[in-house]
């Protein structure tokens, strides 16, 4: 049996989150696919087919994929899924839409955000902000889920030599029309890729002191993050929130600058590496967890941190 | 128009919960309970859809245990018209919930369905999103702002690389991100007037559905232990250990 991978991409660039489901999906057994639903989407359709451990590219080139949309993506996964045993997805905001959606109308049980495959129908996953893992069992007879992907290795971009199969365009609802988007611009790598994320929480006091942070990330090659509580006071725009709720990271160094450390931020970030800590605080949670905390005002210790950076 | 609020009871999200020692679960035996925060964002926006003159009614329903009413009974003092309670002890799982909502709303004639994006316990993401396909119709997910208009509604959504903004037609299935607003408090008098408010109980086979679980809890462990480390007291130390203890910049 095999495994079908529905690629996340912006129509140009396949997403490393795809890159860590493969390596989910070869875990396993059997031939892994990649699905490419997009609009104008050549380049990505040949960079999944050079993924290692992919043996079959299928493409649909249509307008009404351009946007990602639930529906039109989820109509289409529907008309492929046929013999594949499971059909996997990034647990990204694309993927924890979209499994759900054609789990449901394929009447399965999708099971979300899987740290671990014990064999092909028991799967590990995190429960309660991640302060448990719940290992499941699925009797259905396709397998749905989202994959947690700082669990598992980024595949090989480059080895692989797969087919790419031209498939068609699978109906589009006109229930949903697409207005805008608004994206945050940034030449910093992507959050949950990145190896090392700068992250500020309430504790920065304001938008503009995130520049501090900024500098920070760019002088490490890292990418800036932030606690919920600094999304909602409007620091930073809301694809900046690590945790239970936002975005999970696991990079080679988190650096939580003013922030406590809540169960919900731990959540998003405990799987890194190494945990740096700046907090003024010194009963500060999130000093419990880190590898190497600073007890000190994060105005003095952070410009402190740039200079010695740039020594 | 009416709208339907599922809501669900979950541990309060600031307890640190325990996993049971025989690995079946964790601890729930006298631990506090509460609305998963985000089905209290999900009545607060009924409200004030209602409240700006769009809706007639807000329908609040909770699928579990007895105890469940007592979470739709909060909804009802935050200001929500009448509850549902489809009772079960049941173990439900996110397919099954999605039926037996379908299920009251199609009873109802609701008009729009806001549900929370995520139970704060179990972490799903799954309930609203099946509901839409189920119910053929749109989907709204993770959700900063909803504007009613001639054409259904305008949504902005909170996705992984920042906002975007859908025209959805209506009747139409929501889930509440964390931005959409901030939930309001009952107040005394409200919490009072809740008491005399009905609830209407029935079972998931009164509504023509079957609990069938299909996915088996093999067992529940303690993640593994982060331990805290050192302490540094300077920029100079901090910068060598990365360098040269941790080797990772
Ligand atoms: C349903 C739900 C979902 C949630 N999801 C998330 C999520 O996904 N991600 C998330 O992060 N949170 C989430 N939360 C919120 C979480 O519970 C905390 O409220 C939040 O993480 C706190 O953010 P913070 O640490 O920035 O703020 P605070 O807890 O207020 O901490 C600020 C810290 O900054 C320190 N500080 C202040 N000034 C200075 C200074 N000058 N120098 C050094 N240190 C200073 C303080 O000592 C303090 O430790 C969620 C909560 C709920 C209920
Ligand atoms: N037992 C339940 N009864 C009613 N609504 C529920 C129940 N479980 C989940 N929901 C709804 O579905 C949302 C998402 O839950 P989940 O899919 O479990 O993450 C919640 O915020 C509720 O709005």
């Amino acid at each position: 049996m095999s495994v079908l991978v529905i690629a996340e991409h912006d129509n140009s660039q396949v997403s490393p989150g795809t890159l860590n489901t493969v390596t989910a999906a070869s875990k396993i057994g059997g031939d892994v696919h990649i699905l490419v639903a997009g609009s104008a989407c050549a380049d990505v359709a040949s960079q999944c087919a050079k993924i290692a451990g992919v043996s079959k590219v299928l493409c649909a080139d249509d307008d009404s994929y351009k946007n990602e949309i639930t529906e039109n993506v989820a109509a289409l996964v529907k008309t492929q899924v046929g013999d594949y045993g499971h059909v996997m997805a990034p647990a990204s905001t694309f993927g924890k839409a979209l499994i759900p959606y054609v789990a449901a109308q394929c009447d399965v049980q999708a099971i979300s955000d899987i740290s671990d495959i014990v064999s092909d129908d028991t799967f590990v996953r995190p429960i309660y902000a991640g302060n448990a893992l719940e290992t499941v069992q699925s009797a259905d007879a396709v397998k749905m889920m989202t994959v947690r992907t700082t669990a598992f290795e980024l595949a090989d971009a480059e080895s692989g030599s797969a087919e790419v199969t031209n498939i068609d365009q699978a109906g589009a609802t006109d229930w949903v029309q697409f207005v805008a988007q608004n994206l945050s611009q940034s030449e910093r790598p992507e959050l949950t890729s990145a190896r090392i994320v700068v992250s500020g929480g309430r504790g920065m006091q304001n938008g503009e002191n995130f520049a501090m942070l900024e500098k920070l990330a760019d002088n490490l090659g890292g990418a800036v993050g932030a606690s919920r509580a600094a999304v909602d006071a409007g620091f930073v725009p809301n694809d900046y929130q690590v945790g239970q709720t936002g975005k999970v990271v696991a990079p080679d160094v988190y650096l939580a600058i003013g922030i406590s450390g809540a169960i919900q931020h731990l959540a998003g970030m405990k799987d890194s590496k190494v945990i740096v800590a700046i907090n003024n605080d010194e009963e500060a949670p999130i000093f419990q967890v880190s590898d190497y905390g600073w007890n000190e005002d994060l105005f003095t210790a952070v410009p402190a941190l740039q200079a010695e950076l740039e020594k | 128009m009416k709208i339907l609020v599922p809501v669900k009871r979950v541990i309060d999200a600031n307890i640190r919960v325990r996993v049971k020692a025989d690995n079946t679960g964790v601890e729930t035996a006298n631990v506090k309970m509460a609305m998963n925060p985000f089905c209290e964002i999900a009545v607060e926006e009924a409200l004030r859809l209602k409240e700006a003159g769009h809706a007639e009614e807000v329908i609040i329903v909770s699928a579990g245990p007895e105890k469940a009413a007592e979470t739709i009974r909060t909804g009802l003092a935050m200001g929500a018209d009448r509850g549902v309670h489809v009772q079960t002890d049941d173990r439900l799982e996110p397919l099954t919930i999605a039926k037996i909502i379908k299920a009251v709303s199609d009873k109802e004639g609701c008009d729009l369905v806001v549900l929370g994006k995520q139970s704060i316990d179990d972490d799903n993401n799954q309930t609203g999103q099946m509901l839409a396909a189920l119910m053929e119709r749109p989907l709204g997910s993770y959700i900063s702002k909803i504007e009613k208009n001639d054409n259904g509604f305008a949504i902005t959504r909170e996705i992984d690389a920042g906002l975007e903004d859908l025209q959805i037609s209506s009747p139409a299935v929501v889930t509440a991100d964390l931005r959409l607003n901030e939930p309001r408090y009952a107040s005394l008098p409200n919490i009072m007037k809740a008491k005399k408010k009905p609830i209407d109980a029935m079972s998931p086979a009164d509504l023509g559905v079957e609990v069938s679980n299909r996915l088996t809890v093999v067992k529940v462990d303690e993640p593994p232990a982060r331990e805290a480390g050192v302490m540094v007291s300077g920029a100079e130390e901090l910068v060598d250990k990365l360098k040269n203890d941790a080797k990772v910049i």
